[in-house]
């Protein structure tokens, strides 16, 4: 029983996670170094891997700052009432029940060109719907619970005896924050960040939506992958998909070496 | 004095930015495409509802989600079990990889799937001489959608198994209890809410699925064109409305099995 379920389990690894990822490689290198490099070195797909490169920037900065802040509030504020507090909580959780497209609807629903928003910024000569802005709205959206739903946990735990402890103490808001609380969330909020980063550099369906995949302006490393199976560009797609592929067993490594830090802490 | 205040203003920007962000990003976006929705009436709602192709998009959705999150349940519960319990060479290989569907895009997983079911492949191949069709078919969408939701049932089973106590299953055995009963009276129910609740999550990716799927499901309407496909294509065409009518419909069944999920684990944490 033990050895047929050992087996069993291996053998469904197997199939479903290791063969697929041998397979990008191979398909990858069957024309040898030339397709590859060949479908690496296009200037499109420099392009999108510059945009690409560029919303996972911004967008971990952005829902780095803003998710630990309200993480910081959700589990400490005494200004927010605890109902406020718990359907705010609950609220978080929202953008992984919404479809990449859904969210990429929404932000064209509001944003777009027709709509009254989308026209007062287009007036400011601010272009939001096919362009940079809108992808990286759509990708704050997808990406924000994920760091919050790290650091939350570990900032109940923790509790808040030693912050109060050092307040007393006559500490400031701002050295309390780096002293006592920032060494303890310290490596859940990297576990958080490598998060966003993975679903940053992997957003397809929000961003396929919003950018409208305009060639050199808004094609990102995801959705030319896209569009190179739609052409039969199959080497080409194998190439850049590779890549993403590599990127994203990289940050699970380096995913794996902070849960065990995150363990010793 | 004057410091005081300034804190108090420092704070207050704070507050303030950091709730008008999440107002702003998560919250606004949501209420907006509910409100879109029913603008031109609750008629036009019901009539892009009512669309054959959109539900027979929604329909199979969710069949096919169904069966991932059976699969899912059957497979994910063994696989956290041998991961758990039993020790073996590789066994913390196996349990790296079960993140990588979470840190893999959705394009690249897609792109995979194509590559492991394609008329080249050994599969491909082999499901040929039978006269199956997987790529393009309804199995390959419910291949992709177990891709992308494997790790969900593993990672919330695996904690329950871990914390739980050896002394019951020790006790049953002493008392008699055979292998099976004590799998089935004691242990099954330890994992119950960890499967159910990672099942639920599974059935609801599943649902929203988008970039696996499309590059194998072949998007035939009525015939393998799943619901966020169909939103997609409604996009696409530019009909907002049919496109929102879905996304309403899809929504509001994820949030009710998100609810149910919180319900669940409430539950747990309070008995």
């Amino acid at each position: 029983m033990r050895r047929l379920l050992i087996g069993l389990t291996a053998v469904f690894f197997g199939l479903l996670l290791v063969v697929p990822v041998i397979r990008i490689a191979m398909g990858a290198w069957n024309e040898g170094w030339t397709g590859f490099a060949g479908g690496l070195t296009r200037p499109e797909t420099l392009h999108a891997l510059w945009v690409t490169g560029l919303i996972v920037v911004v967008v971990t900065l952005l829902n780095t700052v803003f998710g630990v802040m309200l993480s910081l509030y959700l589990v400490r504020a005494t200004w927010l009432g605890k109902k406020l507090k718990q359907l705010l909580n609950s609220l978080v959780d929202l953008p992984f029940a919404v479809s990449p497209v859904i969210g990429g609807l929404m932000i064209v629903l509001l944003l777009g060109p027709e709509t009254a928003l989308g026209a007062m910024f287009n007036w400011a000569g601010i272009d939001i719907v096919y362009a940079l802005p809108g992808m990286i709205l759509a990708t704050l959206f997808v990406t924000f619970p994920l760091l919050v739903r790290e650091v939350m946990p570990v900032l109940q735990e923790i509790g808040a005896g030693q912050e109060e402890a050092a307040a007393t103490l006559g500490s400031y808001a701002w050295t309390t924050f780096w002293r006592v609380t920032w060494p303890s969330i310290r490596w859940s909020v990297v576990y958080g960040v490598v998060l966003t980063v993975a679903r940053a550099l992997g957003e397809f369906g929000a961003v396929l939506v919003v950018s409208g995949n305009i060639l050199f302006k808004t094609q990102t490393a995801t959705t030319l992958v896209y569009q190179d199976v739609e052409n039969f560009n199959l080497t080409a797609a194998n190439s850049v998909a590779l890549v993403l592929a590599a990127g994203s067993v990289g940050l699970l490594l380096f995913m794996e070496w902070a849960k065990s830090r995150k363990e010793v802490h | 004095m004057s410091s005081m205040l300034q804190g108090r203003w420092w704070s207050w920007g704070f507050r303030s930015a950091v709730m008008i962000y999440f107002m702003v990003l998560i919250v606004l976006p949501i209420l907006g495409i509910y409100g879109q929705s029913l603008s031109a009436g609750w008629s036009a709602f019901i009539d892009n509802i009512t669309e054959p192709l959109a539900w027979k998009a929604v329909f199979l959705t969710v069949k096919l989600a169904i069966i991932a999150a059976v699969i899912n349940i059957l497979v994910g519960t063994m696989s956290a079990w041998v991961l758990i319990r039993y020790r073996f060479p590789g066994r913390r290989l196996l349990n790296s990889l079960v993140d990588l569907p979470f840190a893999l895009p959705t394009a690249v997983a897609g792109l995979m799937i194509l590559l492991l079911l394609g008329p080249q492949s050994f599969v491909g191949e082999w499901a040929d001489k039978f006269g199956f069709a997987i790529l393009f078919h309804e199995p390959a969408i419910v291949i992709a959608m177990i891709f992308v939701t494997f790790p969900f049932v593993i990672r919330a089973v695996q904690p329950l198994l871990e914390e739980m106590d050896s002394s019951e299953e020790e006790a049953a055995y002493t008392l008699g209890a055979t292998k099976a009963r004590t799998f089935l009276r004691v242990i099954m129910p330890g994992m119950l809410p960890g499967i159910a609740s990672g099942a639920m999550l599974a059935f609801s990716r599943a649902l929203a699925e988008f970039g696996a799927v499309v590059l194998v499901a072949g998007n035939i309407p009525g015939k393998t064109l799943i619901a966020s496909v169909y939103i997609f294509g409604e996009i696409e065409s530019d009909n907002a409305a049919g496109a929102t009518a879905v996304s309403v419909l899809l929504l509001t069944f994820s949030f009710i099995i998100l609810w149910l999920v919180n319900y669940v684990q409430m539950r747990r944490k309070g008995v």
